[in-house]
């Protein structure tokens, strides 16, 4: 009986919800697990880097990765699984495009490690003592990982290639990746592994978004009594969905929530927040700067809103200093 | 060796006002800082701030954004959809860190001409008072980072080694 194809599953800055995902396929999982062997897993089998770095090169079908990348340790995982994997997939938001870590690209490292290590509340550390790269104890040598200046995507690091979008990517399309890798009917190499439409295309309250929404304030969740039928846009919530790519069947606004994002955009956007400003505030109703900023102040935190899953693919990548 | 930093500004400009208006300027024989480049575009509504976002990140230094005077529109209301965008996209670019000169949108009619060279002249002081944004020249230096462990990772390899993380 030939090998069955190996697969590694490896996360990086990740919460775990990706690898959650993988175990919401339910009993398809075992049809999974029938097919493939999983020679990598950290969250549920003991495989240790050493064991797949004494595999041969290009030996392992697919790699699926989840997590932005924030050490030196990612980066010398994601590497290595490269030359081992002969597909790598970009599995979930913040391998995709940075996610909810790439939000502290709006922050510079060392304001990070002064607040974590020193200012926080709660934190009780005198002599000022924070994590070092190399370090002596007892004659003996530790290293940690180096924290790098910026949050990055998978695909600014290693080659990538396919992505499978979402916080986290759903069973329907994880299923879908799957079985198109086993049959090895791949698409062309770049490609999303979810359907390029916008997520409105998929929305059961499409027909109620008018085609112009005129807004004159834009309203937190709290504080309004969502209208369960109507377009989350039209009730004046901010919804992501006319810049962001279809697929989840629109789960969110099903739950009567805005998208917040997370499949990210369609082939056809480069920026999904500048997008998002194009599509919807050409569309708020003043017309005078004054009337214009004060539907504006609706959004406390444009950059947090309009890249919550995406600050490392924004065209400027970070805050500058 | 003191030369003076001269800033790339890329320009967005309508069709029906703000380009006209550069064109009187040069029919006219205006002097104007060279430091622009025109854009021309249909509509200042056509101007995505995806634009705005992709010339920082491919090396200007500013961004000028010219279209008609309220109530002008050649399309009626597209400039209306200009104000209100780039009222949020200077937000977001404060937010980046991106400088409040570097980014400019003026309403500039067809027979603006003086108009056009005064804009162009402020804007160039301003933002090579600023200094060079240079993001690809920043995006490199960000990366730099994570050169010296490609090197190491790729020695290793040769030696089937890891370092920490075992």
């Amino acid at each position: 009986m030939p090998d069955k194809p190996k697969v590694a599953f490896y996360w990086c800055a990740s919460c775990g919800g990706c690898e959650e995902a993988v175990v919401d396929l339910a009993e398809d999982i075992l049809k999974v697990v029938e097919a493939v062997d999983i020679v990598l897993w950290p969250v549920a089998m003991d495989f240790k880097k050493a064991d797949v770095e004494a595999r041969p090169d290009k030996s392992i079908v697919a790699g699926f990765i989840n997590g932005a990348i924030r050490t030196s340790e990612q980066e010398e995982w994601v590497r290595m699984l490269r030359r081992k994997c002969q597909v790598v997939v970009s599995f979930g938001a913040c391998a995709n495009s940075g996610g909810i870590p790439a939000l502290a690209n709006q922050f510079q490292k060392e304001s990070i490690l002064k607040y974590v290590y020193e200012d926080c509340p709660g934190m009780d550390n005198p002599g000022k003592t924070r994590p070092q790269p190399e370090s002596k104890d007892e004659g003996r040598t530790l290293t940690l990982p180096e924290f790098r200046g910026m949050v990055r995507s998978l695909d600014q690091v290693i080659e990538v290639d396919y992505y499978l979008p979402g916080c986290p990517p759903t069973p329907k399309i994880i299923m879908a990746a799957v079985q198109a890798l086993l049959s090895g009917k791949l698409p062309p190499k770049g490609t999303v592994l979810s359907p390029d439409i916008a997520l409105c295309e998929e929305c059961k309250r499409k027909d109620s978004k008018p085609a112009d929404l005129a807004l004159t304030e834009f309203k937190r969740p709290h504080q309004i009594q969502i209208d369960p039928e109507k377009c989350l846009l039209a009730q004046g919530l901010v919804c992501m969905g006319p810049a962001t790519r279809g697929g989840c069947e629109a789960l969110c606004p099903a739950g009567n929530m805005a998208c917040t994002g997370c499949f990210g955009p369609t082939s056809r956007v480069k920026d999904q927040g500048a997008k998002f400003v194009s599509s919807v505030f050409s569309n708020i109703a003043p017309k005078e700067e004054k009337e214009i900023d004060a539907v504006l102040d609706g959004i406390p935190d444009p950059i947090g809103t309009f890249y919550r899953y995406g600050l490392s693919k924004c065209l400027l990548r970070r805050k500058l200093q | 060796m003191n030369e003076q930093f001269e800033p790339k500004i890329v320009a967005f400009f309508c069709n029906w006002c703000t380009y006209t208006a550069a064109d009187l300027a040069g029919v006219s024989r205006l002097k104007y800082a060279p430091n622009v480049s025109v854009i021309r575009v249909m509509c200042s509504g056509r101007v995505d701030p995806q634009f705005v976002l992709d010339a920082f990140a491919r090396g200007a230094d500013g961004v000028l954004l010219g279209g008609c005077h309220p109530g002008d529109c050649h399309y009626a209301e597209g400039n209306y959809k200009t104000l209100r965008r780039m009222r949020m996209l200077e937000r977001m670019l404060k937010g980046m860190g991106i400088h409040d000169g570097r980014f400019r949108l003026e309403w500039i009619s067809g027979a603006e001409g003086d108009k056009v060279k005064a804009v162009i002249n402020d804007m160039t002081k301003k933002v090579r008072a600023l200094g060079p944004l240079d993001l690809p020249g920043k995006f490199k230096e960000w990366d730099k980072e994570m050169e010296e462990l490609e090197a190491h990772v790729n020695k290793d390899s040769k030696k089937g080694e890891t370092t920490h993380a075992r």
